[in-house]
Order: structure tokens, then sequence, then C-alpha cells
């Protein structure tokens, strides 16, 4: 056994250190490292400075324009970004469209769609959510009907993050009512000025506009954008969402967001507090363990091939340890700096540094909530990992 | 033992919840809160007809001569309801520090004042760590943080280090020269103001030494912790109903999402948190008072430790259990998991209890 990384890998770290210290923009790297929400521009800036490196899909192959990385490199990779502050690539294009049209799309969709991602010209929201489905996604109502050519799409989507955003979006769509659940979904791409498409803010907590519903109303959508066959949808779809977890621990997220509670906590004085130090202490040991576990599962995924896998329920761990620890680096944060955690939405009250603890905080509920809430991760847990 | 409450108590645990359901709906709220002083004058002289303002005051003053208990039960009844105006603040604690420290002739002049709602005393305690608030000839420079309330305030308690070096209360008009407020929204949707403070004219209230200032302002906090305690009770009983209801009625996987043990036992758990918080705001109200100073701290420790930790576990999981609709600002559900966050923090949080509570037990 060995825990380090391979020369080679060791190399590729330095590479991809330098050419982020170079390049991020600082008004971004200020933002991130601030915990303040960053916008579309700055989003697509920084795709965009990455695919002129030639590294704009991370974890995409050689034959769709990625660089071709092992899982460590885009491991590594991405601990980079985050630690020097870039920010988190928007993954509903590149790691969940992408990689569904890379395994089930026709070759014209690949052209139509994948160099659009890879180059931050063309964003993706993901709909599948509605309001009567959400853990329970395969009861999702849209509707599509064949007619001819296209699809009449009618329905409502939910929770649809940065939609306001967004170009396209693909959606589970019910095109068998007859069929048992799972059966009758198909997966379609819409594109979001089609007319008949509507966008409402859904404000959060935090008082943020984040998420949206979309509402669709005999929306005409060419049966091309079909994905796959009719009524397989759900393989699809389980399909993506295994790519979904895949990073979610957010390693390298969460020891950029340690690191910074640490400095706020130092500034604050309280580390001299024991108390307060071991809770601190305890959130980095968490991720020492869990940066190991995630490294083991990556391992085992190399080892198992890359071709048309999703990656397996040892992802569910990652996803409920990594929620977990930053979660807990979000009431630390607060908790380091008190009452001025409380002022809302007011830049020069107290440190700055302690401006978006509240509502950083706030906003982060979300993580045990999306991407399959983790309950429905211990669920699969008991069901996949240990058969009960 | 006797854990009922009197008829009298009851009747008046009656009346404010039947005002902030009629008066205080979470839509009024939300007008009050988008509003610019972000309370309404409207609904403090609706408290003040109701008599809650003078609950606290002695019958001397215009009050009613009640005690923490009652002033749990109204804080109970207005933290289902969220309310925004200083409650806290303006009817309990300051009151309660006016007659530890002030003079009669002030505390003729202020506190029939309080009660019919004509006037509004905030106390302005915690400094900023980096400009604490001091006394030179009579004059106070320096900044108070993050004071609840503090932008609505006619009058200022402020206290300072006095030239000699000790702890002095001082009333402070808001609209003095060299007052300068800066009133913000928090978290909560409450408001909260800094305070800056350059030789702005003051009038020192306390007659007494050091010792008995600091004691008289820890024991008019001690009050409003104990009233903090039962807001949050308040919030929670609320917040724990409607999730169980949310379970009862949301369907997922064609049944009801109660169905699912996970979230039955974790329901399960809220509700021990809430009824130990119960029970703790209970001792609360009853010690709040009690003149042996460190018992009293001991006590009001331990009933902070046990009720930040509700709030915390509480508004975690009745957001998680609501899923997405937990996270929408359209819910009154995450305005209660705002305030309970708001409240774990307020008056020393969880951890700093907890260390309170095992020196204060050690010295015992
Ligand atoms: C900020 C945010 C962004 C989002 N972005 C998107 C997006 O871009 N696109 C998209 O399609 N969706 C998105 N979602 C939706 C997200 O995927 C759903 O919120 C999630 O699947 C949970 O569904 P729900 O909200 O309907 O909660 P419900 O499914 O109603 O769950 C409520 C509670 O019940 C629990 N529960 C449900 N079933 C079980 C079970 N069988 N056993 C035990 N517990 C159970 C859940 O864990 C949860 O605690 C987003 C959500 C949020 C909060």
């Amino acid at each position: 056994m060995d825990l380090n990384f391979t020369l080679e890998e060791s190399a590729f770290r330095a590479e991809v250190r330098n050419f982020v210290g170079e390049k991020l923009p600082a008004h971004i790297r200020d933002k991130v490292m601030n915990g303040v929400h960053l916008n579309r521009d700055d989003h697509i800036l920084w795709q965009r400075i990455l695919h002129q490196r030639g590294w704009g899909g991370p974890g995409w192959p050689r034959e769709f324009g990625g660089p071709g990385w092992t899982p460590a490199e885009q491991y590594i990779f991405e601990e980079e970004c985050a630690a020097a502050g870039a920010p988190r690539l928007i993954s509903f294009g590149l790691k969940m469209i992408a990689p569904v049209l890379m395994a089930f799309g026709t070759p014209q969709q690949q052209q139509r769609f994948l160099p659009k991602i890879m180059a931050g010209e063309e964003w993706w929201c993901q709909g599948y959510s509605e309001p009567g489905a959400g853990s329970d996604l395969a009861s999702v109502k849209t509707r599509a009907v064949r007619n001819g050519d296209f699809y009449v799409v009618n329905g409502q989507k939910t929770w649809t993050t940065l939609g306001q955003y967004a170009d396209w979006i693909f959606c589970l769509v019910r095109t068998d009512p007859a069929a048992k659940k799972q059966n009758g979904i198909s997966f379609l791409l819409i594109d979001m000025k089609s007319p008949g498409v509507t966008v409402r803010p859904i404000i959060t907590l935090d008082g943020a506009h984040e998420v949206n519903e979309v509402w669709l109303e005999d929306v005409k959508v060419p049966a091309a954008n079909l994905i796959g066959e009719e009524n397989r949808g759900w393989t699809y779809a389980k399909f993506l969402l295994g790519h979904e977890r895949t990073n979610i621990a957010g390693i390298g997220i969460a020891k950029r967001e340690l690191a910074r509670l640490k400095r706020i906590a130092a500034a604050e004085g309280r580390l001299d507090d024991p108390l307060f130090a071991a809770r601190v202490a305890q959130v980095e040991i968490d991720l020492m363990a869990l940066e190991i576990t995630n490294l083991r599962v990556l391992a085992a995924e190399s080892a198992a091939g890359r071709e048309k896998k999703a990656p397996g329920p040892e992802a569910s761990i990652l996803k409920i340890k990594g929620t977990e620890i930053q979660q807990a680096i979000t009431e630390l944060m607060m908790q380091a700096v008190g009452a001025y955690a409380l002022p809302f939405k007011q830049a020069d009250i107290g440190p700055d540094y302690a401006a978006n603890l509240g509502t950083g905080y706030c906003n982060l509920r979300k993580l045990s909530i999306f991407g399959g809430s983790n309950e429905i991760q211990k669920n699969i847990i008991s069901q996949m990992i240990l058969g009960l | 033992m006797d854990f009922e409450f009197t008829e009298d108590q009851r009747a008046l645990e009656d009346t404010v919840r039947r005002f902030v359901a009629r008066d205080y709906t979470f839509e009024k709220r939300r007008a009050i809160r988008d509003s610019d002083p972000g309370w309404s004058r409207e609904v403090w002289q609706g408290l003040a007809d109701l008599g809650v303002l003078a609950l606290n005051l002695d019958e001397d003053y215009g009050g009613l001569g009640y005690g923490p208990q009652e002033t749990g039960l109204v804080m109970g009844a207005f933290g289902a309801g969220l309310l925004l105006e200083p409650y806290l603040a303006a009817a309990v604690i300051a009151p309660a520090l006016i007659r530890r420290v002030a003079s009669a002739n002030f505390q003729e002049e202020w506190l029939p004042a309080i009660a019919t709602g004509a006037a509004i005393v905030v106390l302005a305690h915690a400094d900023a760590r980096q400009a604490p608030v001091t006394e030179i000839g009579g004059n106070l420079s320096g900044r108070k943080a993050v004071v609840a309330h503090g932008g609505c305030a006619d009058l200022l308690l402020v206290s300072a280090r006095t030239a000699r070096g000790e702890t002095g209360l001082f009333a402070v008009t808001s609209g003095a020269e060299g007052v300068h407020l800066r009133d913000y929204p928090t978290l909560d949707g409450q408001r909260a103001a800094d305070i800056v403070l350059s030789n702005a004219p003051a009038m020192r209230l306390d007659a007494g030494t050091h010792d008995a200032t600091l004691e008289a302002i820890e024991a008019a906090l001690d009050i409003g912790l104990a009233a903090l305690c039962a807001e949050a009770v308040g919030i929670m009983d609320a917040t724990v109903a409607a999730t169980t209801d949310y379970l009862k009625t949301r369907q997922q996987f064609g049944q009801p999402i109660g169905r699912f043990q996970a979230l039955q036992h974790r329901m399960a758990d809220m509700l021990l948190h809430l009824e130990q918080a119960r029970s703790m705001s209970y001792i609360a109200a009853l010690h709040c008072t009690d003149p042996n100073r460190a018992a009293r701290r001991r006590t009001l420790s331990a009933a902070k430790v046990t009720i930040g930790q509700a709030c915390r576990f509480i508004a975690q999981n009745a957001v998680q259990l609501h899923g997405g609709m937990g996270m929408t600002d359209e819910l009154i559900l995450s305005h209660w998991f705002k305030r309970l966050t708001a409240i774990e923090m307020t008056f020393g949080d969880t951890d700093f209890h907890l260390q309170r509570f095992a020196r204060l037990s050690r010295a015992a």
C-alpha cells in the first residue's frame, strides 16, 4: 500500500497549481475565498479560461476533446482549483448531460452540444425534480406527447438551479403514462428559449435566487432532442445521477473552507478556546479520513475501468460525509465570529470575513437535501452495500 | 411539585396567542419586515393596549407586577409568530435593569412611559472588540456591537468604562449629538444596530459601585435569557408541529413520508430535544431571579445549553425533513429556522454556556 501520489501525479499537480495561480482572475478568487455568490459571467469567464488551455472538459475523454485524465488526475485538478479559489465547475453541462451524451447520444447530438458545453457557450440546467417528484424521482408527471417530428411537453419542473442563466434544460418527461413508473419516462433536451417555457424564481432562506420553477406549456421539442430510446429515460437518468455524485465529497472545497475557518478563528482569537479548537480539530480529522476514503473509491473505480459504468453506491458514503463536513464548517465559522454573523446582507458592519457567514450557513443546508438527500443515500448504503 | 399554570396565567397566554393568530399573520409579518423601520409602531401600541408591555413593571409604575413565568408564556406565544417588535429588549430587559440601578426619579419618568408604549428603552451592552465604550468627563465614546433593536430606541442604556476604571451605566438619547446609529436587518428578520458614540452626552444612571452595576446588568440579562429560552420553546413547538404535519401529508413513493422509519425516529429525536428544552425553560424562569449569583448563573447556563442544542437540532432537521420546501423563504419554517439559529448565538452560545456550567460546577 502507498498513500502517496505518483511522481507523474505530483508533477501534474504542480502544473495545475501554476496554471490556476497565473490565470485565475483576482476578482473571482476574492469572491470564492470570501463565500460571495458568483454571477454568470464569473463562471463563464473561468470556463473559457480553462477551455483555452484545453481543460474545458476536465472529466472528458480525448475523443470528445477532453484531456483524457485519469480519475486521480481529475481529483487533483479539482482539489487544486478549489484550494486556489477557482469557481466550482457548473456541473449540469460538464458532468451531467455531457457523460449522458457521450454514452447514449447520437453523433449529431454529441457534435451539436458537447463543444459548446466545453467552450462555456451554452449553459445547462437540470430538469429532474417536480413538486410531486423529489426523492421519488420516478414519479415525474411532466407529460411529453409525440406529434410527428415533435414532442409537445406540458408540466412543471422545480428547484432548477441557476435555470435563470440556462440556455438548455435536460428533462425527465413521461411518455407512457400507462407503463409502470420507471418504464414510461424519456429523457429530453429542451431549448429554454422555446415558446411556452417560463422561469420563475424561488427565493431561498438566505435571500438568494439560486433555484427556480420552470413551467412548460405546450412546448414543442424536436424529436431529434430525445436521448436514446423513448421510455428508457430512467436508465439514462440513473446513469447521470451516478455522475452527479462523483466528487460530491467536495474534499478540495472542504479543505479550502477549513483553512478559511482557521483564519477566521485565529483573527477572532477563538483557537485559544480549547473547546472551540477541539471542534475544529474534529472536522479536520473527519476530513482527513474522508480524503483517504475518497481516494480508495477512486482507485477502485479506476481499476474497474471507465466504460459506461456509473460510480457505485460507495459514492453515497462520500456524499453523506462530505456534506456533513462542509455544513459543520459553516456552523463553526458562524460560531467563531458570534454576533457579527447576524447582520443580514450588510457588507460593512463587522469584520469583512463575517459578512457572509450567516447566509452561508443557511445556504449550505441544501447540501444534505439535493443530489439525493442524505436519507436516500443511507437507504442506498443499506440496500446496495449491506444488502438489508 | 406543581407544573400547572394558574388560570390567570393561561388567560394571559391565550390573549397573546389570539393576538398573534389574528393580528400577526405571516403575511403581515413579512410586510412589517420589509418596511423601512422593520417593526410596527401600530403593533407595539396594540401590545401596550393588551397590557403586555406593563407585564414586568411594578404596580406603582403602571405595571402588572408579573414575573418571569408570565413573561415566558408571552414570549412563547410571540415565538411562534416570530414577533419583530422589540419586546425582549424593551419590555423585559430594560425595565428589569432600570428597576435595579436607576434613581426613583428616573424610574418614575420612564417606567410608566415604557408600560404605555410611549417610550422605547434598550440596553446597549456588548462592546465592539476594537472600540469599547469609555466615559470621559460625562461623555461617552466607543462602539456598541449588534445591539438588538438599538435602532428603534428613544433612549439607550449604555454600559461604559468610567474614568475611574469601573463599569457605569449611562442614559443616552438616540438623537443626541455624537450618537451615530447604524441600523440593519439581521438574519432572523429582526433589527439590530451598531452604535458609534463620539463624545456623546450621557447621564450616569447608577449610583452604585462597579460590582453592583455589573451585577445589575447581569441580573437583567439573566431575566432576558430566561425569556429568550421561552421564546425558543415556543418556536420549537411550532416547528415540531409543522414538521409532523408535513410528514403526514407529503407523499413520496406512494405513501406519506412519515411512514419511513428513519424519519419517524428523527421526529422522535426532535421531540426529545423539545421536551428537554421545555423543562429547562421552566427551570430558567424559576431561577433567573435567584439572588445567589453563582447558583443562578449555573442553572441558566444549563438551560441555555439544552435549549441551544435543541435549537440547532430541531431547526436543521425541520428543514431537512421538508426537503427543498424547507429551504424556501415562502414557508414560515425557514424563518423559524433562522430565529432559532440566532437564539442559539444570543447571550452566549452553547459552547460558552457549557464551559461556564463546568466552571461554576467545579467552584460550587
Ligand atoms: C438548493 C437546491 C437546489 C436544487 N437543484 C436542483 C436542480 O437543479 N435540478 C433538479 O432537478 N432538482 C434540484 N433540487 C431538488 C432536489 O434534488 C430535491 O429537493 C431532493 O431530491 C429532495 O426532494 P424533495 O425536496 O421533494 O423532498 P422530499 O423527497 O419530499 O423529501 C422530504 C424528506 O423526506 C425524506 N425522504 C424521502 N423519501 C425517503 C425515504 N424513502 N426514506 C427516508 N427518508 C425519505 C428526504 O430525505 C427529506 O428529508 C434542488 C434542491 C435544492 C434544495
